[in-house]
């Protein structure tokens, strides 16, 4: 099996970590796995902000460097469900809707593609999930407390298969985090006050770690603790599951 | 009341300035987004039930021409007076002329969001009419001179005691109470006298059933029943979309409707207008206002399936932490910020950007619109025809410029991450939001795609 790994811009220049323990993860699960050096970016950030015409560019590049895998696979709830939704190009349509169908986030590939039963990882830790709500409403890799249906959670799945792991309750389960994008910025006040109250809510349960599927969520959440003078750190889930 | 020409995000940032205040309105809100969970999940069918509501909307959207006709017909059948109204000014204009008919100056007003969208209560200010406000909550953020800020709980920005000093200043209660019970007394025996001396009730209408030509008034405080009783001439204003095909789906909605505002199995009113006692009038006003252009926009068309339930305020963490007022119209929060462009996309194309797009809303809405998505939709609508910040613009087209090329990509990353390691005061300083109240991520020596080179083979 040969996958693409898509690493999300920001990963790639700010969280390396968490790029390269998706690669070793996916290599120690028997996983080929090739890095396409010429990408860049998913287009959500321009989308997002309502200039989606401006992604030609990008969808360009993303089908170039893609097309040619099986599977596609990326350590991001948030650019995955992006590329999932509106990942088009005129000219290539069903090049694009080929990736949309074969990207997938990586703990929904480890359980429904690879479907992982049990890892060899150690993080004896406290650790708080966030759920990231792209991951979770958009590519539904968990359950949502605002729906009547059945618990489930990929994430979680996976992390109870780590050794020595501490994982918390939260007060609100799947409450945003306030990142959104360019709203971070652009809505400021409600942004940060978002990321304090998700923050003291795994504070609040003895949180020593605060993983999660998108590292955007995280740089967020890892600002204000930071600026707070907390000790507490984020993790990517790829660190996690492939820790020890 | 007070026009402003802050956006969002300016009075996002007035209200956060008192951060305990922020966290009380987050926690009352909370409460009730909790209390509609367990409200939803005493019932298995739950999700059946918004699949439903949301197929009878969708069939009522299709068809409105058809069962608007319907229902008018039915409705003169009975004995109501029927009136249509293209626009705000038109309601308005209809509603004077009624008042001006039966010869009165003071009216009795159950809550009614269109109203509120008409700007009804000033209109008739201008021209001497009083209107009393007959919601507990509407009541005191008149007395306040504000408008609501939640659609079903219009006074939740306001503590106890900011309502007694209201009631201090305008019912002549005794300064420093704020016993909830004994101030709910106090605008019971206040209102009761407006109920009594009112000759002239104006309601809002919930539900519209074509079938019959009846309508149904839901409230919690009977507050409608009580004006629309007493009173001579009944005035119901309705939106085109608060058609309903048939009775039998009635109970589709109050089942739904109440769950998904306040986690109640039912409002404690769900009154039937019908036809008019002897020597009464009901009139009933259908409004169009902006609905038919909303209906004719293929991605927008299904926000008029909206029941005014609120549950997508509630849940909005954007809403519970910036509070109603800070989305400048009428329906705040989500639903409101996919109906006010619709209206003036000039005025309210900072809404669509007032969301974080968790998709939280559309998950409560009980008739299943697609909220989030059509935040989404708005934001492409609104920058294509031109209602974007031109920093904003600028920046998106460098960055745009940046990400298109996987050469400048690399040396744009490289430059960020030296300037963040080298010269952290150009990033670390006030002009940068980001940084006002978080840190900047630490630069790391090699990003991803350098360390790749370097370890493995492609």
């Amino acid at each position: 099996m040969k996958v693409g790994l898509f690493v999300p811009c920001y990963v790639d220049q700010f969280y390396p970590g968490a790029a390269i323990a998706t690669l070793k993860l996916l290599e120690k699960l028997g996983v080929e796995v090739v890095y396409p050096p010429k990408q860049t970016c998913c287009g959500q950030p321009m989308a997002n902000s309502g200039f989606e015409h401006l992604t030609i560019g990008c969808n360009e590049l993303f089908i170039k460097n893609f097309e040619e895998f099986e599977y596609i696979v990326a350590p991001s709830g948030s650019c995955v469900l992006h590329i999932r939704d509106h990942l088009h190009d005129d000219k290539q349509p069903e090049a694009a809707k080929s990736i949309s169908n074969k990207i997938y986030e990586l703990t929904a590939f480890l359980t429904d593609v690879l479907k992982v039963k049990k890892l060899s990882a150690k993080f004896p830790h406290r650790v708080g999930i966030h759920q990231s709500c792209h991951g979770q409403r958009g590519l539904h890799i968990s359950s949502m407390t605002e729906l009547v249906a059945p618990e489930f959670s990929k994430p979680l799945s996976l992390l109870q298969m780590v050794d020595g792991i501490d994982l918390l309750q939260l007060s609100r389960k799947d409450e945003c985090c306030g990142f959104g994008g360019t709203f971070c910025v652009t809505e400021e006040a409600v942004s940060v006050k978002m990321g304090k109250d998700r923050v003291a809510d795994h504070l609040e349960h003895g949180a020593e770690y605060i993983t999660g599927v998108d590292m955007s969520c995280l740089m967020h959440m890892e600002g204000i603790l930071k600026r707070q003078g907390s000790k507490v750190k984020v993790i990517h889930i790829a660190e996690i599951l492939n820790a020890g | 009341m007070e026009q402003t020409t802050k956006d969002h995000s300016a009075l996002a940032q007035q209200f956060n300035r008192d951060e305990d205040r922020v966290d009380w309105h987050d926690e009352t809100l909370w409460w009730i987004r909790e209390k509609r969970d367990k409200a939803a999940h005493q019932l298995p069918e739950w999700e059946s039930l918004r699949e439903a509501a949301s197929q009878i909307k969708n069939n009522t959207l299709s068809n409105l021409h058809d069962y608007l006709l319907q229902f008018e017909q039915n409705a003169i059948a009975n004995g109501l007076q029927v009136h249509w109204a293209a626009d705000a000014a038109e309601h308005n204009q209809i509603v004077h002329r009624i008042i001006n008919e039966a010869n009165v100056v003071r009216i009795v007003k159950s809550k009614s969001m269109l109203t509120e969208e008409c700007g009804l209560n000033e209109y008739l200010a201008k021209r001497g009419i009083e209107v009393i406000d007959s919601d507990l909550g509407e009541r005191i953020v008149q007395l306040a001179a504000e408008p609501p800020s939640h659609i079903v709980l219009p006074c939740i920005h306001k503590k106890k005691e900011e309502i007694g000093e209201l009631f201090h200043q305008h019912l002549g209660i005794e300064a420093n109470i704020s016993d909830p019970q004994f101030l709910t007394e106090t605008a019971r025996q206040h209102l009761r006298e407006i109920f009594l001396t009112r000759k002239l009730a104006l309601t809002g209408v919930n539900f519209a059933i074509a079938e019959t030509g009846e309508f149904v008034v839901c409230t919690n405080e009977g507050n409608a029943d009580m004006g629309a009783h007493l009173a001579e001439v009944h005035i119901a204003s309705m939106g085109i979309e608060k058609i309903i095909p048939e009775r039998a789906h009635l109970g589709v909605f109050l089942r739904l409707l109440t769950r998904s505002a306040t986690g109640q199995p039912i409002t404690t009113y769900s009154s039937h207008f019908k036809r008019p006692r002897e020597g009464k009038k009901i009139h009933i006003i259908i409004v169009d206002n902006g609905r038919t252009v909303q209906l004719g926009r293929k991605d927008f068309r299904n926000s008029l399936k909206c029941i005014r339930c609120a549950a997508c305020m509630n849940t909005c963490p954007v809403y519970r932490r910036s509070g109603g007022h800070s989305y400048h119209t009428a329906v705040a929060g989500p639903i409101g910020s996919i109906l006010a462009p619709n209206l003036d996309m000039k005025k309210y194309a900072d809404l669509p950007f007032a969301s974080t797009l968790c998709g939280s809303c559309s998950n409560v809405c009980p008739v299943k619109i697609d909220i989030h998505e059509q935040l989404y939709k708005w934001r492409q609508v609104l920058v294509k025809n031109g209602y974007t910040p031109t920093a904003k613009k600028a920046g998106m087209q460098l960055m745009t410029w940046t990400l298109s090329s996987p050469g400048r990509y690399h040396m744009a990353g490289k430059a960020g991450r030296w300037v963040l390691k080298n010269a952290p005061f150009a990033v670390n300083n006030k002009l940068n939001p980001w940084y006002r109240q978080r840190d900047m991520p630490e630069a790391p020596e090699l990003s991803f795609s350098e360390w790749y080179k370097q370890n493995k083979k492609n």
